[in-house]
């Protein structure tokens, strides 16, 4: 199975705070990959760089084998690359309707658009009864199914998810993670997913990774590691 | 009752002028964050534009826009691209540039011009509709039709295209929508652009009705400010009717009390509408927290 993410020795951070250290993964085609950790060990930071919101210091990101570490975040969704950001970040005072438009906003993806926008709403129908109703008026549930429908508007092949569940109640968490791993199952697409709720995602994850103050110490089959009680207890806080 | 119509008229046509003015200061405003205190000189710019193309092209000013408004657009962008884009992030010191660019404007006209002030004529300048017992001067109603075309034709733009829904998007959230893949930069110059077009636009359609100096703009500018504050910050329709307020109220305040008062008047309003509604008339309540979110 091809890589349709390679990240090799990235750093990053703030200023000159530094958060990655040295950061090395990869993401086969197809497959749900989950960035596992406490809080703090630069998970979100990492999708982020990845998604070209913040500058790498050292290191290259590659994406189906092309070189994005110096691509702007606006140049990656004509690349097939989309990033659910945490909480969503929808258009609150724009319609449900206008938010999955703009998410077709790279030329590739603007053609068939009210097609794109019928097939992506047949996997969250609410959307469809909601397609005229402001963003910021959703429920929490709703708002996260607009945002990753959104971002599944450019038709990418990677989809980043930073915390889909954050601020949802474990049914509704657990929905999501559900049509999360659908998507990869049915459509072929590759998730890069970052969560708080550990047993749930890597119940849904083919592979996952340890991120610790920065650094990847762990990779491996995401079931060894639900069934390994000493990473679950050093790494996981379970 | 003729004469109270008739004051009415004056307030409706001189909130036209307003409205005119406000709409491209509020659409910066909205999308950019900018209070842009240099959106008078573009008008003094445009008006002084109209007599140009009058000068050297015999062009009537109400066909001078087909030259102003493209040129303004540009100067816009380029005003964007050099001088506040690498202010970007520094809020406080784009709207300081933005008062040193009106000052290099004002100063820049004052030594071409001497200071001698010009008028231009059209054919249609002396025409005066009558409606019944009020009197309009025809180019003060084709300034209120301006007005009324552009924020209809921006606010239907902003919500109906993509490029307008792009700039609202912006407006809202401008991470979020870099993640879309929409050119922020790009998005925030083409905005300016279109604001210092208005203005150009404005300029030539008030050439026929104003002597101009390099100081002609803070005429409009200091209104343009309360309208933009009344109608709701970022707010064409806004913009628009707050226009009409500003106005009327001026009118009305000169005729019936004094015209010193006038300014004392609309300015107890402004401040009567801002308790009441803080964000303005048309402002949304809470927009100002997502304009001015985290935008890392």
């Amino acid at each position: 199975m091809s890589d349709e993410l390679v990240v090799e020795g990235l750093c990053a951070g703030y200023n000159d705070l530094g958060v990655l250290h040295n950061v090395a993964f990869s993401v086969p085609h197809g497959s749900v990959a989950a960035i596992v950790g406490a809080n703090g060990a630069g998970k979100s930071t990492l999708l982020s760089t990845i998604a070209g919101l913040i500058p790498s210091s050292a290191g290259r990101i590659a994406f189906k084998g092309r070189d994005i570490t110096r691509e702007n975040a606006d140049a990656l969704p004509g690349l097939g690359l989309a990033l659910v950001p945490e909480g969503g970040r929808l258009f609150p005072f724009m319609t449900v309707e206008e938010n999955l438009q703009l998410g077709a906003y790279s030329p590739h993806a603007r053609s068939g658009m009210a097609a794109r926008i019928r097939e992506v709403t047949a996997a969250f129908p609410v959307l469809t009864e909601r397609r005229d109703q402001l963003a910021g008026k959703l429920s929490g549930g709703e708002r996260q199914m607009c945002a990753i429908a959104r971002a599944l508007m450019c038709r990418p092949s990677l989809l980043l998810l930073d915390e889909p569940s954050v601020g949802l109640s474990p049914l509704m968490a657990e929905k999501v993670l559900e049509i999360v791993a659908g998507l990869a199952r049915d459509e072929g697409l590759s998730v890069l997913i970052v969560e708080q709720r550990v047993t749930e995602v890597l119940e849904i994850a083919d592979e996952a990774h340890i991120l610790d103050h920065g650094c990847i110490v762990r990779s491996g089959r995401a079931q060894q590691f639900l069934a390994d009680r000493s990473i679950q207890e050093a790494y996981m806080g379970l | 009752m003729a004469e109270f119509l008739n004051i009415l008229a004056i307030g409706l046509l001189l909130g036209g002028i307003y409205a005119l003015v406000s709409v491209g200061l509020n659409l910066i405003f909205g999308v950019i964050r900018v209070v842009n205190f240099a959106q008078g000189e573009f008008v003094m710019l445009g008006m002084y534009g109209a007599f140009a193309a009058q000068t050297a092209l015999r062009l009537d000013p109400y066909l001078a826009p087909v030259l102003v408004v493209p040129a303004l657009f540009l100067l816009g962008c380029a005003v964007y691209w050099v001088l506040l884009r690498p202010l970007q992030g520094e809020p406080m010191m784009q709207v300081f540039a933005t008062f040193g660019l009106l000052m290099v404007l004002e100063n820049s006209v004052l030594a071409v011009t001497r200071g001698v002030s010009f008028s231009v004529g059209s054919v249609l300048s002396d025409t005066t509709i009558a409606i019944g017992p009020v009197q309009m001067p025809l180019a003060r109603i084709i300034v209120l039709a301006a007005a009324t075309v552009v924020a209809a034709g921006l606010g239907w733009w902003l919500r109906a295209t993509m490029p307008g829904k792009a700039i609202r998007a912006v407006a809202q959230d401008r991470k979020a929508a870099r993640l879309m893949g929409i050119p922020v930069e790009r998005m925030y110059m083409v905005t300016f652009g279109v604001g210092a077009a208005l203005a150009g636009l404005a300029g030539c359609l008030l050439s026929p009705l104003y002597s101009m100096s390099p100081q002609i703009g803070m005429n409009f500018i200091m209104p343009a400010f309360a309208v933009v504050v009344l109608g709701g910050l970022g707010s064409v329709r806004g913009a628009y009717v707050g226009g009409f307020i500003v106005g009327l109220t001026e009118a009305l305040a000169g005729f019936y009390l004094d015209p010193a008062l006038k300014h004392a008047v609309l300015f107890m309003v402004f401040i009567a509408v801002l308790i009441i509604r803080p964000s303005g008339l048309f402002g949304v309540a809470g927009a100002e927290e997502v304009g001015l979110r985290e935008q890392s």
